[in-house]
């Protein structure tokens, strides 16, 4: 091989760590399943600030992700909130504080189970079909084809799904808190007589800054954390229908426990610093 | 060597213990089609794959439009690329776009195009591929024929030099098939651009070769025009056309 055909930089220059035919223990797969998830995500960066952008897919990414979860995060929530007080009602008269009720379950939904409900909704809608999609296309060639007519597919595919997810669930998981504080007034409802007015009053009595803020920050981890994951899983599937099936189904397992480990580490740092 | 606008020089590529190409050696020369007929599995499309960087070589040098391509960064990439048009066996159509934003998605990624000028590139793309009805279609309402000739609308659409075809006529009927091979050849002579048709379809091979090789264990087994092959009186070679 002469000087002049020595390697650059370009994307025609990576090579697989490792031999297709090798095989690799599963602690040694997991490390390396982590150090090339950690690549991806700072591809993920790198690429987001480089021109030129694709807003016009972007724009396109956050109405499939964001406004066609709206229904399902919507009912999801108005249940939610509606058995939350339900089942909290019986414990709470049995101590005479019936009218801690709203603030009890305003307290939950907003700092907690809002925010974790819409996310696991969340993989399982928008993460399942971001891995399936894009394993599908990676298995018929799609990401190939866009590659050799000169664009960049990481950009055009992944940037701007990860990034539509990270924005949208903040957004879905504020609209699913409000619809579910609704469900929880329906519920007090059902053995009660408060009105609105003051069921929101006592909601929001008890809520401080310190509630909702953490609880709004951690849905853009949620949010990325869930793209991230189903980009990586779908962008590098392989083995045909079967890799497809794995991508789905991968991104939806990892995602949930994405959203657990991002949660625990999130209410250590609330506690730390609220 | 004027006219020669692409060479292969030593390709050598592997995966894992399984060496596909050994030593792959060929020029390709303006406004010819040269096809590359071999077994399946013989490394064809991996050799295709390599010419636009979807695959690099372990060894060996791929000179394109004078660019050598392992020598350039991922914009010079994406610039050479716009100069090629590729033809995926499976046709590689975006599942979740209509045929008219397939075929806009390349011309919109120029950024230099208004949107009567992509109009206007798209009607001529599917009117050369003799499907102008299909513009609104999505890829699954199209059956297979369809779907290579508008993956071939779209590999010309940007008026490549080189095109390359992977497996053209696999998985076609032969009238089909012969449709798609003289779609080749009316391409060719319109644009006058330069062809590498994978194929081991011999009467594709013999409807739109200039040129023929023929690849044995990752190396270029036979070279000549289709004639020449087709008297040849080397069995193996033979074998692929009786």
């Amino acid at each position: 091989m002469d000087d002049a055909s020595i390697k650059k930089t370009g994307a025609a220059n990576k090579k697989p760590i490792f031999a297709e035919d090798e095989r690799i223990n599963p602690v040694t797969g997991f490390f390396i399943e982590i150090t090339l998830l950690t690549k991806f995500a700072f591809r993920f960066i790198r690429e987001s600030f480089r021109a030129p952008h694709e807003f016009r897919e972007f724009i396109r990414q956050c109405y499939l992700v964001g406004y066609r979860s709206f229904p399902l995060i919507a009912i999801t929530g108005f249940i939610m909130g509606l058995v939350l007080t339900i089942q909290s009602r019986p414990t709470l008269a049995r101590f005479g504080a019936e009218s801690w009720l709203p603030a009890m379950v305003a307290v939950s939904i907003i700092r907690e189970i809002g925010p974790v409900i819409s996310a696991l909704i969340f993989a399982g809608k928008v993460g399942s079909s971001i891995g399936a999609e894009l394993a599908s296309m990676k298995v018929t060639e799609q990401i190939d084809a866009m590659e050799v007519s000169g664009t960049n597919p990481f950009k055009y595919l992944v940037v701007t799904r990860i990034g539509a997810a990270t924005l949208m669930l903040p957004v879905l998981a504020i609209v699913a808190d409000a619809i579910s504080l609704y469900g929880a007034y329906v519920g007090v409802n059902i053995k009660g007589d408060v009105n609105f007015t003051l069921f929101i009053i006592k909601s929001f009595e008890s809520l401080e800054f310190s509630d909702v803020l953490p609880a709004v920050i951690k849905t853009f981890f949620f949010g990325f954390a869930i793209a991230l994951l189903a980009c990586y899983k779908g962008y590098n599937a392989d083995k045909g229908t079967e890799g497809v099936a794995h991508s789905a189904n991968s991104s939806v397992v990892l995602g949930s426990l994405a959203i657990f480990l991002l949660d625990m580490i999130a209410v250590q740092i609330t506690d730390l610093l609220f | 060597m004027e006219n020669v606008i692409a060479e292969i020089q030593h390709i050598k590529k592997s995966f894992g213990e399984h060496h596909v190409l050994k030593d792959m050696n060929f020029s390709l020369e303006k406004g010819e089609n040269l096809v590359i007929l071999g077994k399946s599995g013989s490394g064809k499309s991996v050799l295709i794959k390599c010419m636009v960087g979807l695959m690099q070589p372990d060894d060996g040098k791929i000179v394109i439009l004078g660019e050598n391509i392992s020598q350039l960064d991922n914009n010079e990439l994406n610039k050479l690329r716009k100069k090629i048009g590729f033809l995926f066996q499976s046709a590689a159509l975006y599942d979740a776009m209509t045929v008219r934003e397939n075929l806009e998605f390349p011309l919109r990624n120029l950024r230099s195009k208004s949107e009567e000028e992509i109009e206007e590139l798209v009607l001529e793309a599917l009117r050369n591929v003799g499907l102008e009805d299909a513009i609104d279609k999505m890829p699954s309402e199209l059956s297979g024929g369809m779907r290579k000739r508008i993956g071939l609308a779209r590999a010309i659409i940007l008026k490549p030099e080189i095109i390359l075809y992977d497996e053209p006529t696999t998985g076609l009927d032969p009238i089909t098939s012969k449709e798609i091979s003289h779609l080749i050849l009316d391409i060719q002579k319109k644009y006058n651009t330069s062809g590498i048709i994978i194929t081991h379809d011999v009467e594709c091979a013999r409807l739109t070769a200039n040129r023929i090789i023929m690849l044995k264990d990752g190396r270029m087994a036979v070279e000549g025009t289709f004639n020449e092959l087709a008297a040849s009186n080397d069995e193996w070679v033979n074998s692929f056309f009786k």
